[in-house]
């Protein structure tokens, strides 16, 4: 087992790559002076693979489905503070307080790029967390499990951070270019995520046999539901050939599935950790790494809300949200009072 | 050789990391909490700012009581102290309250923390003068979020202006501790290696009094002092949060983490 934990020099996870950077450098379309009356000009750019912006006439379809994919990309980053939030009072050093303290921060400020981007599409952010609160939108049903002991945090930020960012890494080009823009930001700060979680995996399997064991606990539980993080099979994807075809979505389900379980095996053998599948090969024909049947009941009775967590996790953000809303009135009552003050301009 | 300046050095700096450690904690249990996403990154972005001084302060704290032995890390005084050997003032401590309460005891110690390490910005111990000097910048901007809080609690609404005068009430028994006096500091500060608490006390009062009164909040003479907390006698809240914060590190003797 290595005793050295790997550099900057070694490709952790996706966003290392040089895609979030290449996706950047493109998603800025210069200025555009014709304003689209039909949509000739929508079809036009998707088919050049350029970037649609506010001011452009859309889908209504198209636009229905961002907001729903938009959303729900923000919602998880919310509800994903939770399970993570709840150890920063327990972490077990100062060090690791402040790198979770700053990694919880870090999504926060995720949802806040993300409600932005949906807000372009012309919803609200009050809305959206309405229909959050009321269970009428979805957030990633990863977030449904508890976090049990230390080593979950290692376990998230590896698996849970590992498969969004393969997840959205490619979301960087996206059509839409406020989505594109808000995920190439994401992007940039799940690579750290990702890295401390590994780091904690890392160093607690050199450590006492009661943190090996806490270490692959963690992973025994993790490794399964963060390969359902990529949706169901290909044949059961209801949005993804429309998604596809809008320059929304640029690989499949099993295709994201697959490149993290490539990358993530090796990682695992650094680590010194085994995965729970005793069918995981590899194929040397193809160079991929097969696996095991995923339990797909278990994923469709968590998304209908039959999960560990379901209900804690609505419930713990609809205090919040019900808790502050005296706040946000003084805020707001007070910004008005100002205005009245101020002198027109 | 350890000298008695040293190791009373080290208690200072243990007095202020303990301080910043403890307000940090409280400040990481808002987290997810919050009453709008922005104040959510905001008050993990103030805890963050106190671990960093919290940990910077532990660590010489630890080095000036070694001398030439090994020193205690951050972490050995974090984590393996008793609640009596916490040195923190009793308002760090308690608990989370409402958002009118975490943003009134801001304001209060934002205001102190301020003062205090603007005068410390020169300290002969360049660990401590440069953690004072850059936590001076830090604490400026924690100053001003509670001071823009106050206000739109104290002027906003009659709900919110109620529960920020009660805040008011509920901190002011906590206030005469940052700013009293005893032999250590004293002796240090006579020596030109402290600042005197009591120094203090006129000019943050005015910062803070000067606040209240914008936001139409009106300050609290309270009935009852705080006291005890620099000889490590707390308030019965300390027990339970250091339970929370040191089980973990305590459950496995020797790791590294
Ligand atoms: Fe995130
Ligand atoms: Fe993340």
């Amino acid at each position: 087992m290595s005793q050295q934990l790997p550099g900057r020099d070694v490709v952790l996870n996706a966003a290392e790559t040089g895609a979030v950077e290449a996706a950047a450098a493109t998603t800025h379309r210069g200025p555009h002076t014709d304003v689209a009356v039909d949509l000739t000009q929508f079809e036009a750019l998707i088919a050049a693979d350029q970037r649609i912006e506010p001011r452009d006439v859309m889908p209504e379809a198209y636009r229905r489905s961002l907001v729903r994919q938009i959303a729900q990309h923000a919602h998880s980053e919310i509800i994903g503070m939770q399970p993570e939030g709840a150890w920063i009072s327990r972490a077990p050093s100062l060090r690791r307080k402040a790198i979770l303290m700053a990694k919880v921060q870090d999504e926060a400020g995720h949802g806040l790029y993300l409600y932005s981007a949906a807000e372009t599409l012309g919803v609200s952010r009050d809305d959206l967390l309405d229909q959050l609160h009321e269970g009428r939108q979805r957030y990633s049903s990863i977030f449904n499990y508890p976090t049990l002991t230390w080593a979950d945090m290692g376990a998230i930020g590896w698996l849970v951070d590992g498969a969004a960012i393969m997840n959205q890494v490619p979301l960087c080009r996206c059509s839409y270019g406020p989505y594109a823009r808000a995920v190439i930001r994401v992007c940039k700060e799940e690579s750290f995520h990702q890295r401390q979680g590994f780091e904690i995996l890392w160093t607690l399997a050199r450590g006492t046999d009661a943190q090996r064991a806490m270490a692959q606990d963690a992973v025994d539980r993790w490794w399964w539901p963060a390969l359902m993080m990529f949706g169901p099979p290909d044949d059961e994807s209801t949005h993804s050939a429309q998604s596809m075809a809008w320059g929304i979505k640029r690989f499949s389900n099993d295709e994201l599935r697959q490149r993290f379980v490539d990358i993530t095996v090796p990682q695992a053998q650094r680590i010194g950790l085994t995965l729970p599948d005793a069918d995981l090969a590899l194929d040397e024909e193809s160079g991929h790494w097969r696996f095991g049947e995923i339990d797909w009941s278990e994923f469709e009775r968590v998304l209908r809300g039959d999960g560990p967590c379901n209900a804690t996790r609505v419930a713990h953000r609809r205090a919040a949200h019900e808790d502050g809303a005296w706040v946000r009135e003084a805020a707001a009552a007070y910004a008005a009072k100002q205005r009245v003050q101020e002198p027109a301009a | 050789m350890i000298t008695r300046t040293d190791l009373s050095l080290a208690t200072y700096c243990l007095r202020l990391g303990d301080d910043a450690l403890v307000m940090s904690h409280r400040f990481g249990e808002w987290v997810t909490y919050a009453p709008q996403i922005e104040e959510d990154v905001a008050l993990a972005n103030i805890g963050l700012d106190l671990l960093g001084q919290a940990r910077a302060l532990l660590t010489r704290s630890g080095e000036l009581a070694a001398g030439d032995g090994p020193a205690a890390t951050e972490d050995d005084l974090a984590y393996w102290r008793d609640e009596r050997a916490f040195t923190n003032v009793h308002l760090v401590e308690q608990p989370r309250g409402d958002f009118a309460d975490v943003t009134v005891r801001l304001l209060w110690f934002a205001a102190y923390q301020h003062a205090l390490y603007a005068a410390l910005t020169d300290h002969p111990d360049p660990t401590l003068g440069g953690v004072a000097a850059k936590a001076v910048k830090e604490v400026a901007y924690h100053l001003d979020h509670a001071t823009q809080w106050v206000l739109r609690l104290g002027d906003g609404t009659a709900e919110s202006h109620r529960r920020a005068q009660d805040a008011v009430a509920a901190v002011a028994p906590y206030v005469d501790e940052l700013f009293t006096d005893d032999e250590l500091v004293t002796d240090l500060a006579d020596a030109g290696l402290a600042v005197l608490p009591s120094s203090l006390r006129a000019g943050v009062q005015s910062v803070v009094t000067a606040v209240l009164l914008q936001a139409t909040l009106t300050p609290v003479t309270p009935t009852w002092h705080a006291r005890g907390g620099r000889a490590g006698v707390h308030s019965e809240s300390m027990g339970p949060m250091l339970a929370v914060m040191q089980h973990l590190a305590r459950s496995h003797p020797g790791a590294s983490w």
